[in-house]
């Protein structure tokens, strides 16, 4: 398969949190995506992640598994339950908010 | 394995498909009716928006559309389903016949179920929906598909709370799937004040048609009407449409000009006195109405049309809607006419519903399409006015014309039976439809001598130098009869006025005939008396005649004897023969000798 695994995230075997990206291409929306969501991760969770890029264009399949609609969408397969964030993570706070590592307000 | 597929066709920029079709192609939806409508179908490789409130039928028309795709014109078909899982669909529409399991199998259909659930999504900065668009174009291109549905993308809108971001993307889908060269159908819900709650897809669709789902008096209609179509001619009225176990049918019926065939072949009322009224029958595909108030016999002259039919080899439908067909047929067998044999050669069906079982249209719907299914030469409505329960009469009228229109179109006789209530004026229709109508018998109960009988007489007759006598109308175990009714001094009567007026005057007649023939006998005594004296008379005259000859003859006998004896006397004297010859001559020679001598 084509999944892009983050060179970060590949010291454990099976980190702690999973997430999962959409995208479509190498799109500016796509690259500040992954940019936002490698400096979020960087600050909040050091060591305890994976990101896996997954290019839709390329796995148009792999758009129904996790139901994706928006692009770029971030999916945290880890921990559970599942979450889904749409959108270019610029709101670091609803990012945060998001991937449950800061309460709603 | 990247690149082992194509790559799927970014959505802003599919160009691979011409997007405008030179002349406006239409796609064909199977679904009965419409495509009469619409000329053809929905616009080949554009979007159609379908919309609607809740229930309306978008759902099962789009998919009607997609199956009927696949299964009768070989295009594959992609149902995006925002609402109903995949499961639901099947089961869904295999009450309709549809197998959806083996055209999926078939690589027909695809079923792509997107689930959107807002409480999972976390909104932060930019999006768009290519996801869609790539799962979209996946599914087309992994079948080959033709034909899309989009159900419904009122989805999309709850799912994302930035609406500018869902409007953009939904004006580019629409585009995507124009340059896809697809035809599609994508479902909307019906908005406050306009045809979709954001007020934009009727815009960017190249077709719109709205289903409408109306309760009135309980009783609900569905409609549907076409709201735009660019670059083609449709119907803009509302049609009425069904969804029943054979899908979705349309009857664009509003629609039908005066322009039917007028025929001059005439149809036997069944009742011989009646054609004999109107000089030979109904005319072939002419409507009749019968009014009448209740028990004046109108399902009785219907009954017997609807018989003669079927005697003639046509076949008949009648439509009930007070009683069920075994009533009809018992009730018809006690006045001889046999429904029964028809029914049983299928050359008779007899359809009974309660008028408030559907809706107005529903009811004209259904006929109209037995009708069409049948092919039937004749068709009894029993009574018209049963549907004043139903709908208004202005409904009510409306749907009779369209289905007289229909009628006459197809050349089908039909018969209209119509009550007239009892304080009624007796020459109007409840439902106002005599107009329509080419032929009018109206049934009265002619109220005298403490007894009620039957009256019929024709009011009107298109084209029919009719009689214009009131008959009086008797219904027996033997069948219908029409009679002469009284008229005279006492006015007109009927029953047993009618009778004992006649017995008076057969009385009257037998006197009359008896003086006569009195008459008659004292002529010929007094023939025969005169006759006796003409004898007599010429008896005396025989007698005079014998007498004047008998004279006669004497006379000469004497005129001899005295010849003979002057001639003695002159023996005896011895005179000469001069004088002697002078007797034996006749007078002038003797005058003439004398002379000489």
């Amino acid at each position: 398969m084509s999944k892009t695994k983050n060179a970060s995230a590949k010291k454990a075997p099976r980190a702690e949190w999973e997430l999962r990206l959409y995208v479509a291409g190498q799109t500016k929306k796509s690259l500040v995506a992954l940019q936002n969501l490698r400096r979020i991760c960087d600050e909040h969770l050091p060591g305890k992640y994976e990101i896996e890029v997954i290019d839709l264009l390329k796995n148009p399949q792999l758009a129904a598994g996790d139901q994706i609609l928006a692009i770029p969408t971030l999916v945290r397969k880890l921990p559970a339950p599942m979450k889904k964030i749409i959108g270019d993570l610029s709101n670091a706070e609803r990012a945060l908010v998001g991937l449950d590592l800061r309460p709603a307000n | 394995m990247p690149g082992s597929r194509a790559p799927a066709n970014r959505g802003r920029r599919t160009n691979n498909k011409p997007s405008v079709p030179r002349a406006l192609e239409k796609c064909p939806t199977g679904i009965a009716g419409f495509d009469e409508l619409t000329q053809g179908g929905l616009p080949r490789g554009r979007p159609t928006l379908i919309c609607g409130g809740p229930g309306c039928g978008k759902s099962i028309f789009a998919l009607e559309f997609l199956l009927r795709g696949a299964l009768h014109y070989g295009e594959p078909g992609v149902f995006v389903s925002f609402e109903e899982t995949p499961e639901d669909i099947r089961k869904n529409v295999a009450s309709l016949g549809f197998d959806v399991s083996s055209l999926v199998a078939k690589k027909l259909l695809v079923v792509d179920h997107v689930r959107v659930e807002r409480s999972e999504i976390e909104e932060t900065g930019e999006y768009d929906l290519d996801g869609l668009f790539i799962r979209l174009g996946y599914a087309i291109d992994s079948i080959g598909a033709r034909r899309v549905v989009l159900d419904t993308i009122e989805s999309l809108f709850s799912a994302f709370t930035n609406t500018a971001v869902v409007r953009a993307e939904l004006r580019r889908l629409f585009g995507w799937l124009k340059e896809k060269g697809v035809t599609a159908i994508i479902t909307g819900e019906r908005g406050e004040g306009s045809l979709t709650r954001q007020g934009l897809e009727e815009y960017v669709s190249d077709c719109v048609v709205l289903l409408d789902h109306r309760v009135n008096s309980g009783i609900s209609t569905r409609r549907l009407r076409v709201v735009k179509y660019r670059g083609s001619t449709h119907g803009t009225n509302e049609y009425p449409f069904l969804i029943d176990q054979l899908g979705v049918s349309v009857l664009p019926i509003t629609s039908l000009g005066l322009t039917h065939e007028a025929s001059n072949e005439r149809v036997s009322t069944g009742i011989a006195r009646l054609d004999s009224m109107l000089q030979g029958g109904y005319h072939r595909g002419s409507s009749i109405l019968v009014t009448g108030t209740a028990g004046s016999g109108k399902s009785s002259i219907a009954a017997k049309f609807a018989e003669a039919a079927c005697a003639r080899g046509e076949r008949c439908l009648y439509f009930a809607f007070e009683e069920s067909p075994k009533q009809i047929v018992r009730n018809m067998r006690s006045i001889g006419i046999d429904l029964d044999l028809p029914m049983r050669r299928g050359a008779l069906e007899i359809h009974s519903a309660r008028p408030s079982l559907h809706g107005l249209e529903t009811h004209l719907a259904l006929m109209l399409r037995s009708i069409t299914e049948k092919k039937v030469a004749a068709v009894v409505l029993d009574p018209i006015t049963v549907f004043l329960q139903s709908g208004g009469v202005g409904d009510v009228h409306a749907m009779l014309v369209r289905m007289v229109d229909l009628l006459k179109m197809n050349k089908i006789t039909a018969f209209f039976t119509s009550l007239t209530g009892g304080d009624q004026v007796a020459e109007s229709t409840e439902v106002g439809i005599s107009s329509l109508m080419d032929t009018w018998l109206l049934l009265r109960n002619l109220e005298t001598f403490g007894e009620r009988n039957r009256g019929l007489y024709v009011l009107k007759s298109r084209g029919t130098a009719h009689s214009n006598q009131i008959r009086e109308f008797i219904l027996t175990s033997q069948g219908i009869d029409l009679v002469d009714v009284y008229t005279g001094a006492d006015g007109v009567l009927t029953g047993s006025a009618r009778i004992a007026q006649e017995a008076r005057e057969s009385v009257a007649e037998a006197q009359r005939r008896a003086e006569l023939a009195d008459r008659e006998r004292q002529f010929e005594q007094r023939r025969a008396a005169l006759r006796a004296q003409i004898a007599a008379l010429e008896a005396e005259l025989e007698r005079d005649a014998v007498a004047i000859e008998n004279a006669r003859s004497e006379q000469r006998t004497r005129e001899q004897m005295t010849v003979a004896l002057r001639r003695q006397l002159a023996t005896r004297r011895s005179t000469d023969t001069a004088s002697d010859d002078s007797t034996k001559r006749p007078r002038k020679r003797n005058g003439r000798n004398e002379a000489r001598s």
